[in-house]
């Protein structure tokens, strides 16, 4: 345990990704078994002790800290857990027991009732010290935000004992903690075997494609559809549904778990039904339709009702007995396509392939997807495999270009982690009038991406100079800067006072020459909405 | 006959001793003031007359560049101030010179703690439990959940952080007067002999520490530092100069912060530290709820921090108290 709650500690206060790693590496290297196999679990949120909430650990302290003093230092700290670990009373001398172990904490949280946990947890927690008490709290009511995704996690695993992570994610989803077969198999063991089980393959991804052109003769032409990646997964009695990340979304979309008429693995967009993005079995809703229903444990009637979910296709894993992947795109397309005929018109319809005479015509095409909110178009070699992650020369994203406005540069924050020292992230208005006839700025977005290492020096230099106020760790600037900035799209949002929000937005140019009161108005921002 | 403790009178600015007519630590320029220690929100400078330990005068010189009405008085020498009042000032162990006020008029005897800590540290004289009827607390760290461990823990872990990364500078913010010269005493006092890299707001403090008789070892300023020398360095520098520009010069720094406010793990996250050192020379809940007892005065007057708290604790264990409102103190980086 102690070790764990060191690795949960550095962890806090690491911001850098790569010493994140190393120190998720380092500990699953030296930890025992099945310890660090209960700390995989805990890092990727597996663990669900229901008998445990914050209430009961609040109820804990109540019976042995003065209620205005808990009330006082829970309000400075922020956190339950930790004021909790904080002001525990240390006990009395007592005799001497071994130091807990990770699995021993995990296999007494997982005995809990709600009627024995007032009396367990304190034993636990007398045996530890602040960090333990930490890390046990933490454990017990579930909820680590500390900074560390299920993917990082995996990645340091996959760092520690050289294998590949898109392994890693194909394993994952169908073991149970402690994962004993996983680390067998990491030592140089056994594969696991998953046969029977409902279990997520790592998704094939795209490359994009900077400039250049590829030969339509090899390359297929597709939407790229603004929804959510999903892969389809039926084994036997057991339908689930993943995200790109290999999260088991079924609870979310439960309209699709009775809808795959036969044992198979499927690619495709997650959608919801409207009439913004065509398709052979209707159109789809823009991805704020869809917004709607993503997030939720539960989903009611009304749900369903007004935001049906459907699955767009776009390739084959596994059907018909066999395992497609190694087999060419060309082929999985053909066998994807007579696969149709079985599917429910209602929850499925394909990706269809966008039919261009050549590349410049495929371009032109593409200029037109604006008005269907497409993402953009893929192109995916003819003769190639699905093989895990980005691959290159196999697939390609070919992004639509993106929309373009002048902003003005408003307010600056300090980055975070490598840019600490920088004002790295920028919140940018338009205006709302002519600004000669008393027109304001108004917010409209915050980017800190697409410029330079060098143009970032530039930018924090200028912040400095100009600074006209600050809150904290934000810069209220001079309205002087002009930044040209793209973004993906543009929507209406209760939550700004300009009304709209911008998906992906990113500073394209910096107009040094331009002058601030020759930016747009909010009208020309408004005018591109497409919802 | 005068009601009790009239002469003593908390205003928004300062405690104010009527009968002499002199403020203790205020928040503005007086004719006359007892100062308690050399931190900025204490020692404001324009007064006509200072009277604090020469070693706080000559920290108050070098930040206002004038010595003018300096009133020396050492520790334990009794100063009559006038009107019947006396001062005297006494250890109170928070940074050099800090001194706790006791003041007597008429058999009655009041302490102003000023800033102060229990734990020991090698730059300053310890603090000393006087008794007396009014004890007038400071509580920057007026709340249970602070206790600051024994320094030598946290030392070691800068030690350990320092050894594993050979590649990198370890970057300590630490306030410039007292929490720099106390790091670099106790890192001494662990075996380290290497040069440490100051900042350059650190130099005359430290030197000034050097003069009152408090060795500090080698010491350089990074300014005249190769980057070569900083791998594998220890380096010193405000906690304002953490995230700034200042600290672009050093190799893969790690980012540390010597201050009690590092016990709860959203201030540390607040300002990007990586090592938290909890480090205070403030008195932790233990320490002030100890000293209460210890000096067990008739009534606490509680100020400069998280009065509610104490104020709480004073209730529970039925010592009466009140808590002050006075302006002009910050919460120090520490
Ligand atoms: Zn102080
Ligand atoms: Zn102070």
């Amino acid at each position: 345990m102690e070790e764990f709650a060191a690795l949960l500690d550095a962890l806090v206060y690491t911001t850098s990704r790569n010493r994140k790693l190393a120190l998720i590496a380092d500990y699953l290297r030296t930890a025992p078994d099945p310890c660090r196999g209960w700390a995989m679990a805990a890092l990727t949120e597996s663990l669900d002790f229901a008998a445990v909430k914050s209430s009961t650990i609040k109820a804990l302290m109540m019976e042995r800290v003065d209620p205005l003093l808990w009330q006082l230092s829970r309000d400075f700290v922020g956190d339950t857990a930790e004021t909790a670990s904080l002001l525990w009373p240390e006990p009395e001398t007592q005799a001497p027991q071994p130091p807990l172990t990770l699995s021993e904490v995990v296999e007494r949280l997982s005995a809990l009732t709600r009627a024995s946990a007032p009396k367990e947890l304190p034993a636990l927690l007398d045996r530890l010290d602040v960090k333990g008490r930490f890390a046990l709290i933490k454990l017990a009511t579930g909820g680590m935000r500390i900074g560390v995704s299920a993917r990082l996690a995996k990645t340091g695993f996959a760092l520690a004992f050289g294998v590949a992570v898109e392994e890693v994610e194909e394993y994952w989803h169908a073991l149970q903690p402690p994962y004993p077969e996983l680390f067998a198999w990491a030592a140089g063991g056994p594969a696991p075997d998953l046969a029977g089980k409902a279990r997520f393959r790592p998704f094939m991804l795209a490359h994009p494609l900077e400039d250049g052109e590829v030969d339509l003769k090899d390359y297929a032409a597709e939407w790229k559809w603004d929804g959510i990646r999903v892969q389809l997964v039926r084994a036997g009695e057991e339908t689930r549904v993943y995200s790109r990340s290999g999260d088991d979304i079924s609870a979310t979309f439960p309209e699709l778990l009775d809808k795959l008429p036969f044992d198979a693995v499927l690619d495709g967009e997650l959608l919801v039904r409207g009439c913004a993005q065509g398709g052979e079995a209707g159109g789809a809703a823009s991805f704020n339709a869809l917004q709607q229903r993503l997030g939720r444990k539960t989903v009611s009637a009304k749900m369903l009702r007004e935001y049906p979910a459907f699955v767009r296709l776009y390739d084959v894993l596994l059907a018909e007995g066999r395992d497609w992947r190694e087999s060419p795109w060309e082929l999985r397309r053909a066998t994807l396509e007579s696969l149709m005929a079985r599917l429910p018109a209602s929850h499925f319809d394909l990706s269809q392939i966008v039919e261009a005479e050549d590349f410049a015509h495929l371009a032109a095409i593409r200029e037109t997807a604006r008005d269907e909110a497409i993402e953009g178009l893929m192109l995916k070699h003819r003769m190639s495999p699905y093989v895990a992650g980005r691959k290159a020369a196999l697939w390609y994203k070919w992004k639509r270009d993106p929309l373009l406005i002048d902003c003005v540069l408003m307010y600056a924050q300090r980055g975070s982690g490598k840019r600490s020292s920088f004002y790295s992230d920028y919140t940018f208005g338009c205006w709302s009038g002519e600004p000669e006839a008393g027109g304001e700025l108004l917010p409209v977005g915050k980017a800190y991406s697409g410029f330079t290492d060098a143009e970032l020096k530039q930018l924090d230099r200028h912040v400095r100079q100009h600074t006209v106020a600050r809150f904290g760790p934000v810069r209220e600037v001079e309205r002087r800067l002009v930044f040209e900035v793209a973004f993906d799209s543009v929507h209406t949002s209760k939550r700004h006072k300009s009304g709209l929000a911008m998906r992906f937005p990113r500073i394209h140019r910096i107009r040094w020459d331009k002058p601030a009161h020759e930016a747009d108005r909010i009208e020309n921002l408004r005018a591109l909405i497409r919802d | 006959m005068t009601a009790p403790f009239s002469w003593i009178r908390p205003e928004p600015w300062g405690i104010h001793i009527a009968p002499a007519d002199v403020w203790v630590d205020p928040a503005r320029a007086v004719p006359r003031a007892l100062v308690t220690h050399g931190h900025a929100d204490h020692a404001r400078g324009g007064h006509g007359e200072t009277i604090a330990t020469p070693a706080t005068l000559a920290i108050m010189k070098l930040r206002y560049a004038t010595s003018a009405g300096a009133q020396p008085a050492a520790y334990g020498e009794e100063v009559a101030l006038g009107g019947g009042v006396t001062a005297t000032l006494l250890p109170a162990g928070h940074v050099l010179g800090s001194a706790q006020i006791l003041l007597e008029h008429a058999g009655e005897r009041v302490i102003i703690t000023g800033d102060y800590k229990r734990a020991p540290d090698p730059t300053c004289t310890p603090f000393a439990v006087t008794p007396c009827d009014i004890f007038i607390t400071e509580a920057t760290f007026g709340l249970p959940v602070f206790t600051h461990p024994p320094i030598g823990e946290e030392i070691g872990k800068l030690l350990a952080a320092r050894a594993a990364n050979p590649d990198s500078a370890v970057l300590v913010g630490a306030y410039a007067l007292g929490k720099a010269q106390r790091v670099i005493a106790e890192l001494r006092a662990a075996g380290h002999s290497d040069t440490i890299w100051l900042h350059g707001a650190m130099e005359k403090m430290c030197r000034l520490y050097e003069e009152h008789g408090v060795a500090l070892g080698d010491l350089k300023l990074v300014s005249d530092a190769g980057k070569a020398d900083l791998a594998g360095a220890i380096v010193i520098a405000p906690p304002a100069a953490l995230n700034d520009r200042w600290s672009r010069r050093l190799p893969n720094p790690i980012t540390a912060m010597a201050s009690g406010w590092m016990r709860v793990r959203g201030r540390a996250r607040q300002r990007g530290v990586e090592l938290p050192l909890v480090i205070s020379d403030h008195a932790d809940w233990n320490e002030l709820t100890q000293t209460i007892a210890e000096v067990n005065p008739a009534e606490t007057w509680i100020t400069h921090g998280r009065e509610e708290a104490l104020l709480r604790w004073c209730e529970l264990s039925q010592r009466r108290a009140r808590a002050l409102a006075l302006v002009g103190y910050e919460d120090e980086d520490d």
